[in-house]
C-alpha cells in the first residue's frame, strides 16, 4: 500500500515535471522561463525526496531551485526578458537535433539496470556494505551519506570545493571588481 | 525597492531565520540530511534575499567585496588547512582519526572542520557571484540614463 502510493505520487510528479518542461519549450516570456525552471527543480527534488534520496533533494531544492534561479533572472536583467523570433527552419534544426539526442539518451537507459534491481554492482560491491556497516563503528554518526562525503572520500569533497573557489575566482576575473578598477 | 513596506517588513522576519536554519543546515548534518554545501547556499540565499529587498550598497555593507574574497578562499584553506593538520600529527593527508585523543572524537572534528570549509567556501561564492552580476546590470541601467 505504502509502496502504491510512492509510485503513484512518482508517476504524478513525473507527469507534471513532463508538463513543466514543455511549458518552459513553449514559453517566449523568458521571466517565465526561468520562474518555470525553478518550479522544475523543485519538482524534481520531490521526486528525489519520494526516492528516500533526501540529501540529493535538498541540494537540489536549494542550489536548482533557489540559487540558480536567482542567477537566471540575474543574467536576465542583464538581457532583454523576450526570447527572439527564430525562422521555422531554424524550430525543425533544433527539434531534429533534439530528437535524435533524445533518442540516443532513452536507447542508453535500455542497459541500464532496471529501477530497485537488487543484483547491480552498486548493491553488491563489498565497499557499499561497509561503507554503511562501518561508519557507525568507525565515525559514530548517523548520516552515512556525510561520513563518506567528508571523511571516507574527503579528497574528492576537496575537489568540489575547489571547483567552487575556481568558479567564484573566475567570475570575478571575468565580470568583477578588478574590470572597474582599471577604469 | 525602498517603497514596498510589505516586502521589507516580511524580509526583515524571515532572513534571521533563514540565516539560522543554515547554521542548524552546517552543524546537523551529521544527524540530518544536509552539510556544508546546502547550509553554504542557504545562508547565502539569505543574502541574496536582502540584496534583493534593500539594495546591492547596503548588502555591500553587510559583506564587502573582501569579506566574499575571504570566505571563498578562506573555506579551501579550513579544508586543506584540517588534511595537512592531520599530516603534521603523524596521519596522512585528511585521516581525522590523529585529530583528537580517541579516532572517533577525531573523526567527529574533522567532518565539522570540513563541513565548515565547504559551506564558507560555497557562502562566498554564490554571494560574490551574485553580487557581481548585480553590479553589472546596474552599471549598465547607469550608462542608458
Amino acid at each position: 500500500m505504502d509502496n502504491l502510493m510512492i509510485e503513484a505520487l512518482t508517476l504524478v510528479l513525473l507527469t507534471l515535471l513532463a508538463v513543466t518542461g514543455l511549458a518552459i519549450a513553449r514559453l517566449r516570456n523568458l521571466f517565465a522561463a526561468a520562474m518555470l525552471t525553478g518550479l522544475f527543480s523543485l519538482l524534481s527534488a520531490s521526486v528525489f525526496m519520494a526516492l528516500d534520496a533526501v540529501d540529493v533533494a535538498f541540494t537540489e531544492a536549494s542550489v536548482g531551485a533557489g540559487i540558480t534561479t536567482v542567477l537566471m533572472l540575474g543574467a536576465l536583467a542583464l538581457t532583454r526578458g523576450r526570447e527572439k523570433t527564430v525562422t521555422k527552419m531554424r524550430t525543425a534544426q533544433a527539434l531534429l537535433v533534439t530528437g535524435v539526442t533524445g533518442a540516443a539518451l532513452v536507447y542508453a537507459t535500455l542497459d541500464m539496470p532496471h529501477f530497485g534491481q537488487p543484483d547491480t554492482p552498486v548493491q553488491q560491491h563489498p565497499l557499499r556494505a561497509h561503507y554503511l556497516e562501518a561508519s557507525e563503528k568507525e565515525i559514530h554518526i548517523p548520516n552515512a551519506v556525510t561520513s563518506v562525503l567528508a571523511s571516507y572520500r574527503g579528497y574528492d569533497t576537496l575537489g568540489e570545493v575547489t571547483v567552487i573557489f575556481t568558479a567564484g575566482i573566475g567570475v570575478f576575473v571575468l565580470l568583477g571588481t578588478a574590470r572597474r578598477r582599471r577604469r | 525597492m525602498t517603497e514596498h513596506t510589505i516586502l521589507r517588513v516580511v524580509a526583515k522576519l524571515t532572513i534571521p531565520f533563514i540565516l539560522l536554519f543554515a547554521l542548524y543546515v552546517q552543524f546537523h548534518g551529521e544527524y540530518g540530511p544536509g552539510g556544508g554545501f546546502q547550509a553554504g547556499v542557504i545562508f547565502a540565499a539569505g543574502i541574496i534575499l536582502y540584496t534583493l529587498i534593500f539594495g546591492l550598497d547596503e548588502a555591500r555593507r553587510v559583506i564587502p567585496p573582501w569579506a566574499v574574497r575571504a570566505l571563498i578562499s578562506g573555506g579551501v584553506l579550513i579544508y586543506a588547512g584540517t588534511g595537512v593538520a592531520c599530516m603534521l600529527l603523524g596521519g596522512d593527508f585528511l585521516d581525522y582519526n590523529v585529530l583528537a585523543h580517541k579516532p572517533a572524537h577525531g573523526q567527529h572534528l574533522g567532518i565539522i572542520l570540513v563541513e565548515l570549509g565547504v559551506g564558507v567556501t560555497v557562502t562566498g561564492g554564490m554571494i560574490g557571484i551574485f553580487f557581481v552580476f548585480a553590479g553589472r546590470g546596474r552599471r549598465r541601467e547607469g550608462t542608458v540614463e
